[in-house]
């Protein structure tokens, strides 16, 4: 076997015998990525705060946890991956959201909100 | 409230304690621990011995501390750069604390920096588990899995310590090092359960930190005199054992036949014997403070 069969490249972080290790899988370079979102202790909803890396759900909890509330910020975290998100693309941009610009009679302004009324 | 939030509320606001306080995007909220704790000795306890016993579980807390801000910028990940320094840290804070409190017991004046600084290698009475250099990240987690497991039941009994300093020092650090504990746990078992070559390294790691897990159950003669105010370390050990064999199972690993680390005439860590590592630590630690003196920053 050659060297570059035995020590491929992709594993990162230095070369490592991939010959004899008992894969379960596809050998990643890199843990995948996620979203973090968080919720204040006075926040209503999760917030998205940023995005990490992790070898799953529950190391991504954790690695979360110590580097997006480390100053008291939150009360819960939610981790989703980076890949189960669907976005809409910069191209859509006019289609998506030019034909809201002008229809103001969806703005509910033309009454009061009580002020029994919280987080409108 | 700015003018800008009027129109826009930014993720910030939205996570925000203070909001009127602009400088603190996600307020402060912190707590003293110690606010408004009466700090004087409490009747019956001898001084001396309460001065002590802070100093074993401030020296632990220190000096680990030391070992673990060690890794910084020689973690694999930049998240565990971040989960190392936030243990370092908690630790550090637990061990001014204490170290504060010893002080505070003392009643010479002296402070938790002329502990820190100021002393020789004779004089911490840290236990011999925290001074190893690490050979590796495994060994980083094993030690900090037996570190945090004997920790964290002190910790729980001394939350009813008739020391009130005490028992709020251990009510505080009791949430951070079920933490850390947790963090190890999860790493010892992902390791040993891994790759063969990881499974390989989490037992050299554990052959090389047990030797010195024996020593952390010894009762000594201050911990015998501070009934009610100390935790006795023998007493926590059936705990300690069943949550290590938990997580050994749960990662493949055994519990290791190696004999334990030598007494020195009797005496170990908490007597003040320790080995040559811990000199290394010190001279690192207190090289600032010794080639300043009296300096402040």
């Amino acid at each position: 076997m050659s060297i570059d069969q035995a020590y491929p490249a992709e594993v990162g972080h230095g070369a490592v015998p991939m010959a004899d290790a008992a894969a379960a899988g596809p050998v990643r370079a890199d843990w995948p990525l996620w979203e973090v979102f968080l919720r204040g202790k006075r926040g209503l909803n999760h917030v998205h705060v940023g995005s990490l890396h992790a070898a799953d759900a529950e190391m991504a909890l954790r690695h979360a946890r110590d580097v997006y509330t480390r100053r008291n910020e939150g009360v819960s975290i939610w981790v989703v991956p980076t890949a189960a998100i669907t976005a809409s693309s910069p191209d859509e941009k006019d289609p998506f959201f030019a034909p809201s610009g002008d229809k103001v009679y969806r703005h509910p302004t033309f009454y009061d909100i009580p002020d029994s009324v919280p987080h409108m | 409230m700015t003018e800008f939030s009027d129109h826009e509320e930014t993720a910030y606001e939205a996570l925000s304690l203070d909001a009127d306080d602009p400088r603190w995007a996600f307020g402060t909220g912190f707590s003293d621990p110690l606010a408004g704790i009466d700090t004087s000795v409490p009747e019956n306890v001898d001084a001396a011995d309460l001065t002590a016993y802070c100093l074993m579980l401030g020296d632990d807390a220190l000096v680990l501390s030391h070992r673990l801000q060690q890794w910084i910028t020689r973690l694999p990940e930049l998240e565990e750069e971040a989960a190392v320094a936030n243990v370092a840290l908690d630790l550090l804070g637990q061990a001014r604390l204490l170290l504060s409190r010893a002080a505070a017991a003392e009643g010479s004046g002296r402070s938790e920096d002329d502990y820190a600084y100021r002393r020789e290698q004779h004089e911490f009475l840290n236990v011999r588990l925290v001074e190893r250099a690490d050979a590796d990240f495994a060994e980083m987690v094993t030690r900090l899995l037996i570190f945090s497991a004997f920790r964290l039941a002190v910790l729980q009994r001394l939350r009813d310590s008739r020391d009130p300093v005490l028992a709020a020092i251990a009510a505080k650090a009791t949430n951070e090092v079920t933490y850390h504990r947790d963090y190890a746990a999860g790493w010892v078992v992902r390791l040993g359960d891994g790759t063969e070559g990881s499974h390989d390294r989490m037992v050299a790691a554990l052959d090389a930190v047990w030797p010195y897990v024996d020593e952390l159950f010894r009762t000594g003669d201050v911990e015998r005199r501070l009934t009610g105010v100390a935790v006795d370390p023998g007493e926590v050990r059936n705990e300690v054992e069943t949550v290590l064999e938990q997580v050994f199972s749960e990662a493949g690993l055994k519990r290791p036949d190696v004999p334990p680390a030598a007494l020195v005439s009797g005496r170990a860590g908490r007597e003040g014997v320790h080995t040559e590592a811990l000199s290394y630590i010190l001279a690192e630690l207190q090289s600032v403070a010794r080639s300043h003196p009296g300096a402040e920053w």
